[in-house]
């Protein structure tokens, strides 16, 4: 006989609230038909409000439940925060997008939820089984989300790119793990950090290839160089909505994964891991940096920025220490707010097919719609950390900490790439405010959906900008337990 | 006994990995891919875990197998269609690489070996890969794994339904 064990299944309530509203979700789309289909998108938006709730009030916890697999603390329940915040601007950013396109369906929703439940489970997993099921919850819905847009080459292309790309990355993880299993005989963080000591690599050296590949296996995830060959492609081809989602919450995922890992699990040898990191963050910043600079095509260049930025993160993961992972934290908070207020504006500036999508197609913007064009200017602003901005505290909160923890040259790097990244940033608003108007004339509507996502990732990157104090004093709350057994 | 046994398993495991990518032929590709999951199901019943090796191969060369052969049949992918079109630096920076890698795995397990305190070096324990074993773990220790599983393949049949669908609208 097997002696079951209790279930405590109140740790992954809110992953509960979202699969159940997922399968709503699916469940209305059989019975709601034709164009009176938007309220499904309103089932979705009421799930994402409860399962907030539902963190809300397990913020303070700090229990594990189903023997040891996941864990509850305030870092977990940040992160589903991001991605509840993600999840809902994309909500926001896609209801307008889909209807002009007529790509709308109960499948689009579904497979949002369900990649955040993936999330979700990422985030809070502490334990390297859970964390790859989490990672595979998450991908294959972002896969289908990518070839969405069935009837069009280009997101045939993306879709058959990641899935190829992901599975060969999961393939990594997997190989990875069965390392760290061989030779640690468990693949629970608390036991492997009790296993660990200074010296575990030089007496177990699969250790060191094992932590390696899974590294390799989360990195194709967050798109770091070299690992990020298929980010512009990807990015170009899916629904913009979606290249918004991508940019946002999966990214998010990988580093909450990432910063458990390797600055709590792994701690004990984090000082031989610090090296990769930082060959991987001046790799990841300055290949998307210099790519960025050449691009022509708005997706495409905010697909390279999107790299560069999850460079500057990998700096903070570089310093490992508690302030590091803050400055992180905080960065991803801004990087959240300003890069889907980015992609909502380039949905707004579109239109049906999107076949225009040259930055090029801006010019003279600012004549004809200013506030279209300023709002654009803001999202530019942070992205290329100028003040009073969120991007820009984001940016001195993670130089200073490296600075502070003797990683100069690393951030002597990071300033160097922002300054490279402002070129092709200002570039935009130089388009929009100084060059002349475009040939083809942007007619540009403003449906209330939409501008509920633009207006509200505003409000965040300047809030995040000007008031960082409330901020960092959350996000110091959230990553305070996270290193306290240590 | 167990070392020749091993030694067999072992070497049709690699020579089949490695005909899978060098033959031409999707189907005899197919084939050799077969032939490695019956040597991997060799080797762990050559463990002891007989479960594991039954399940090798009726889900692996069985099922999935299956499924590919279909796959390559329904595709209709004829040899001549497989170009090789990509640079020759490529392949060499490719191959390279990739020999670079095994050496490095293999070093690194020898380097593990030598010192010994690997746990590679622990016997395998009397009831491993067990029917009993295994069910313990899924329902116990690691049941949020097998029952998210599930969520796993929902996603999968959904996905597939969708892109399956045809490119119309499914009701206009």
């Amino acid at each position: 006989m097997i002696s079951l064990p209790i279930i405590n299944f109140s740790v992954i309530y809110p992953e509960i609230i979202i699969l159940v509203t997922a399968i709503a979700v699916l469940i209305a789309d059989l019975f709601i038909k034709g164009d009176r289909r938007a309220p499904i998108s309103l089932i979705a938006l009421a799930g994402i409000i409860m399962a907030a709730f539902a963190i809300h009030a397990q913020w303070g916890a700090n229990v594990s439940g189903f023997s040891g697999a996941i864990i509850v603390d305030n870092y977990a329940l940040l992160f589903k925060y991001i991605f509840l915040v993600g999840a809902l601007l994309t909500l926001f950013l896609s209801v307008w997008y889909l209807q002009r396109e007529e790509l709308f369906s109960g499948e689009y929703f579904f497979f949002i939820l369900i990649s955040i439940v993936g999330m979700m489970i990422l985030s809070s997993s502490n334990e390297l089984i859970t964390a790859f099921l989490g990672l595979e919850i998450m991908s294959i819905p972002l896969y289908l989300l990518a070839g969405f847009d069935k009837g069009k080459l280009r997101s045939n292309e993306a879709a058959l790119k990641y899935l190829l790309m992901g599975a060969f990355a999961s393939g990594f993880l997997i190989y990875g793990i069965a390392f760290i299993y061989g030779s640690m005989g468990t693949t629970n963080f608390d036991e492997i950090v009790r296993a660990l000591s200074s010296d575990s690599l030089d007496t177990d050296p699969l250790i060191l290839i094992g932590i390696s590949m899974i590294v390799i296996g989360f990195a194709f995830k967050t798109a770091f160089v070299p690992f990020h060959s298929w980010v512009p492609d990807v990015y170009t081809g899916a629904p913009t909505p979606v290249t918004a989602f991508f940019s946002i919450a999966p990214k998010a995922a990988g580093f909450a994964i990432l910063f458990r890992l390797l600055t709590v699990a792994f701690s004990p040898i984090f000082v031989n891991l610090s090296t990769m990191l930082w060959v991987l963050a001046v790799l990841t910043m300055s290949v998307g940096n210099l790519i960025a600079l050449t691009q022509r095509n708005i997706k495409r260049m905010l697909a390279y920025s999107s790299i560069a930025h999850a460079g500057y993160i990998l700096v903070s993961l570089a310093i490992g220490t508690s302030k590091g992972t803050e400055a992180g934290l905080f960065y991803l908070l801004a990087y959240t707010a300003m890069n889907a207020g980015a992609f909502g504006m380039v949905i707004l500036l579109g239109h049906k097919g999107e076949d225009d999508l040259t930055i090029s197609s801006y010019g003279g913007l600012s004549r004809r719609h200013p506030v279209a064009a300023a709002t654009m200017s803001l999202f530019m602003f942070s992205l290329a950390g100028i003040p009073p901005t969120a991007g820009f505290i984001g940016k001195f909160n993670i130089f200073s900490n490296a600075i502070s923890a003797g990683f100069i040259w690393l951030a002597i790097i990071g300033v160097i790439n922002s300054v490279i990244s402002v070129y092709y940033y200002l570039r935009v608003i130089i388009t929009m405010y100084m060059k002349p108007e475009a040939d083809s004339v942007t007619t540009v509507t403003y449906p209330p959906s939409l501008l509920v996502a633009i207006i509200l990732a505003a409000w965040g990157t300047l809030h995040i900008g000007l008031f960082p104090n409330g901020w960092l004093l959350f996000i110091r709350e959230s990553v305070v337990g996270l290193y306290q057994a240590l | 006994m167990h070392l020749i046994l091993f030694i067999i398993f072992a070497v049709f495991c690699i020579a089949g990995a490695i005909l899978v990518i060098v033959l031409r032929s999707p189907v005899a590709s197919a084939i050799s891919l077969i032939f490695v999951m019956c040597a991997i199901a060799g080797l762990f019943a050559l463990v002891g875990a007989l479960f594991v090796a039954a399940l090798q191969v009726i889900v692996y060369a069985g099922a999935v197998m299956v499924l590919f052969l279909f796959v390559i049949m329904l595709l209709n992918i004829k040899e001549e269609l497989i170009t090789t079109d990509e640079k020759r630096l490529t392949r060499y920076l490719g191959s390279a690489l990739g020999l670079a890698f095994v050496l490095e795995i293999a070093y690194f397990v020898r380097r593990g070996l030598a010192f010994g305190s690997s746990s590679l070096y622990l016997p395998v324990p009397k009831e491993f890969a067990s029917i009993e074993l295994i069910s313990t773990g899924i329902f116990t220790k690691y049941l949020l794994a097998f029952e998210m599983t599930s969520i796993l393949l929902l996603v999968a049949i959904v996905g597939a339904i969708m892109l399956a669908r045809g490119k119309g609208r499914r009701d206009t």
